[in-house]
């Protein structure tokens, strides 16, 4: 598989991006939009893993590469488990419950691609404030 | 994108793997796995961080968390409240030793503030051992450039306009260099990459290997095509396994991918390295010691002219590079000289490893543009001096430099400020020391060093040495004579006029420039005055007997709660009365 043009390499090197995009996105300090997922106990139980799933593959189809999902504890508010925040910069951070697969989504691609929020998801606190 | 949601980053530095981070690693692997999470979280073993003083390290992506101090213990805990809960563990963040915070993401922390990395890019953010992480990151996309849009000619051009230097100490202008091995006549040339990192203290070339390999061994590529070199060799020392290892794992890769071999991207440019183990030798750093230990011969210096541009390797024009140089390369090549050009000082450009270690909070790799302050570096980046001792001297450019004191402080560091001031840049060792150090005997230290490592081959060097360290060690054993100093000076002159390779002609500096700026430290030596002695006040001592406890001559003597008393002619000055007495009764003269 030896490479014998700079077209090949960069093939190469964009198959191998994937590899280093958590990392890239991890130190990038600036304009990245962070979606925190509450992933303790009884996020999981509700179902965040496979919102968190989806959000990956949300954020894969859009093409986004300024979104980094982190995932965090428990905020108390296990009734509305599974809860995703969303924190883009210079905006207040928006805090939403019952985040399904579907809701998932639909914070990629309203939320954060067209700036709808999903209004019957809402909760009134933040990670950061509650 | 791959399903790994977090990756773990593990340093997998010579430091860190001194202090179990394998291990770490393992535990990891295993830990995730018993929890079948091992398609979740990848582990990654990388390079060096630089902050070795904190390792080891582990970082957690993308939640870029920077624990510090990790121990095997500590693994199952990150697994659980981290990793599983989402909860950052307190005690294993970095403390900032100024402000006593805790500090949880590299970029807020001093240490990594000032810092600008060229040279150490890679380092500790990608997994050295895996070639696609380097590409993923551009690499070998300069040499691709290079050999498909570049004349040989361009690229010497576009080095020598860079402006970049020997970062091996010399500071000679690489594409000069270059130049000149290009314009010597012959088809047979050779690109050697100087790894035999010498300087006791200095460990940045070890850590670009390990961290990094795949951006020397494209750098020496572009390099033996801009000179018509085909062949590269890379003398390194036995004693740095880890680099060796990883070095070979890389050309492996690189290889397969025919980034080295025959015909490289297609341009009819063969070039392949090899890998030459030295043994070790001080000497051997210079490059016509280091090109007879090459070819079989004793590690032994000879005159220059003639140049190894002209006749080096087999007689043949070779080029000389150390490790840190070719790092710079591939980025002046994407970048452009322009780039590269603007930072850094008037006479040097872009920027400098220093290995900072010695009485100095944030020990560690760091990389600085050329012109920043040594205050800088110790005071911001280094967190200044640790115990809240006060600053005495730094040195730099190890047994080759000499020290600096307050009054230079800030001066912008750059090749001729550091020489103007009486050291060197050297290799960027920098070790740092408090008013608690013997100026005398760190000079006895370098110099006991630079006699043993003299090759021996001339005479100024062999002898010179030899002498000098003598005459420091009658000194310190309170033997010696005032006129000891002046034959110090004398011979040191000497010594420096009349050796024959770099080694001889700097080993004198450690010697001069502590005379120079603590003169008063070797005449008390001279006088035969004991340097230190320690005394108990009397009416501060409770008599708890703690200090009678650690003395190891046990010159302390006094009954239980009285005021105790040290024999002073037995006193060795160890200072553990001082360390461990909770009254402030003992006092240093």
């Amino acid at each position: 598989m030896a490479i014998k043009s700079l077209e090949e390499l960069k093939k190469i090197r964009e198959a191998s991006k994937k590899k280093v995009d958590l990392r890239e996105k991890g130190e990038s300090t600036e304009g990245m939009t962070e979606i925190l997922i509450g992933m303790a106990t009884c996020g999981i139980a509700a179902g965040a893993r496979e919102t968190m799933k989806a959000l990956y593959e949300a954020i894969d189809e859009a093409g986004l590469d300024n979104v980094r999902i982190i995932q965090v504890g428990c905020m108390g508010y296990c009734h509305s488990e599974p809860t995703v925040q969303v924190s883009q910069p210079s905006k207040a951070p928006v805090l939403y419950g019952k985040v399904d697969e579907q809701i998932a989504r639909e914070i990629i691609t309203k939320h954060i691609l067209k700036d709808e929020f999903i209004d019957d998801h809402l909760l009134n606190k933040t990670f950061v404030k509650a | 994108m791959s399903n790994f949601t977090r990756q773990v980053m593990v340093c997998g530095g010579t430091g860190c793997i001194a202090s179990e981070s394998d291990v770490i690693i393992d535990r990891f692997r295993e830990g995730l796995a018993s929890l079948g999470l091992e398609g979740e979280v990848q582990v990654l073993k990388t390079g060096c961080f630089g902050f070795c003083g904190q390792g080891p390290i582990v970082k957690i992506h993308p939640d870029n968390v920077f624990y510090v101090k990790v121990t095997p213990a500590d693994v199952s805990e990150i697994i659980q409240e981290h990793l599983i809960k989402g909860r950052r563990i307190e005690r294993l963040l970095f403390t900032d030793p100024k402000t006593q915070i805790r500090l949880e993401k590299h970029e807020k922390m001093e240490f990594y503030q000032k810092q600008y990395r060229i040279a150490l890019r890679n380092c500790g953010f990608i997994n050295p051992e895996d070639i696609e992480e380097y590409i993923a990151f551009n690499g070998y996309e300069a040499l691709g450039i290079v050999l498909s849009e570049k004349t040989p000619q361009e690229v010497v051009q576009i080095v020598k306009d860079s402006g970049l230097r020997g970062r091996g100490g010399g500071g000679f202008s690489t594409g000069l260099k270059w130049e000149l091995a290009a314009k010597s006549p012959g088809n047979e040339k050779y690109i050697i990459c100087n790894a035999d990192e010498g300087d006791p203290g200095a460990f940045m070339d070890r850590s670009i290997l390990e961290g990094d390999p795949h951006s020397v061994l494209e750098a020496m590529a572009i390099g033996g095509y801009a000179m018509g070199a085909n062949h590269g060799m890379i003398y390194i020392r036995a004693e740095y396994p880890l680099a060796i290892e990883r070095l070979n794992i890389a050309m492996k890769q690189a290889r397969e991918m025919g980034f080295i071999g025959k015909d490289i991207f297609g341009s009819g440019f063969d070039f392949d390295i090899e890998i030459k183990l030295g043994a070790g030798a001080f000497v051997c750093g210079e490059e016509t010691a280091l090109i007879h230990s090459m070819e079989g011969q004793r590690g032994e210096p000879t005159k220059k002219p003639p140049f190894p541009a002209e006749q080096g390797y087999k007689g043949k024009p070779t080029s000389v590079n150390n490790v840190e140089t070719l790092a710079n390369i591939c980025p002046i090549i994407l970048k452009g000289p322009e780039w590269f050009g603007s930072i850094g000082t008037a006479t040097s450009k872009g920027t400098k490893v220093f290995a900072l270690a010695g009485k100095v909070n944030n020990v560690g790799l760091v990389e600085v543009p050329m012109g920043t302050t040594l205050r800088e570096i110790i005071f911001e980046i280094g967190g200044g001096i640790p115990d809240g001792k006060a600053f005495k001297a730094v040195q730099t450019g190890g047994p080759s430099g000499g020290v600096i004191t307050q009054a230079d402080l800030d001066t912008p560091i750059d090749y001729e400020s550091l020489k103007s001031i009486g050291s060197m840049m050297g290799s960027g060792g920098m070790i740092v020391m408090d008013e608690d150090d013997d100026m005398v005997e760190i000079a006895k230290f370098y110099l006991d060093f630079t006699q043993d490592e003299s090759c021996g081959k001339c005479t100024p060097c062999r002898i010179g040495t030899k002498r000098m360290f003598e005459i420091l060690e009658r000194l310190t054993n309170l033997e010696g004579d005032p006129e000891d100093l002046e034959k110090l000076q004398d011979l040191g002159r000497m010594i420096k006029d009349s050796a024959l390779c770099g080694l001889g002609q700097t080993a004198p500096n450690p010697v001069l420039s502590t005379m120079k700026y603590f003169p008063e430290e070797y005449e008390a030596y001279a006088r035969r005055e004991k340097k230190t002695t320690y005394a108990i006040d009397s009416e501060k001592c409770i008599g708890c007997t703690a200090c009678v406890r650690v003395c190891p001559v046990n010159c302390i003597t006094g009954s239980v709660k009285e005021p105790h008393v040290i024999d002073e002619t037995v006193c060795i000055a160890c200072g553990a009365c001082y360390d461990v007495c909770r009254f402030d009764a003992v006092v240093k003269p």
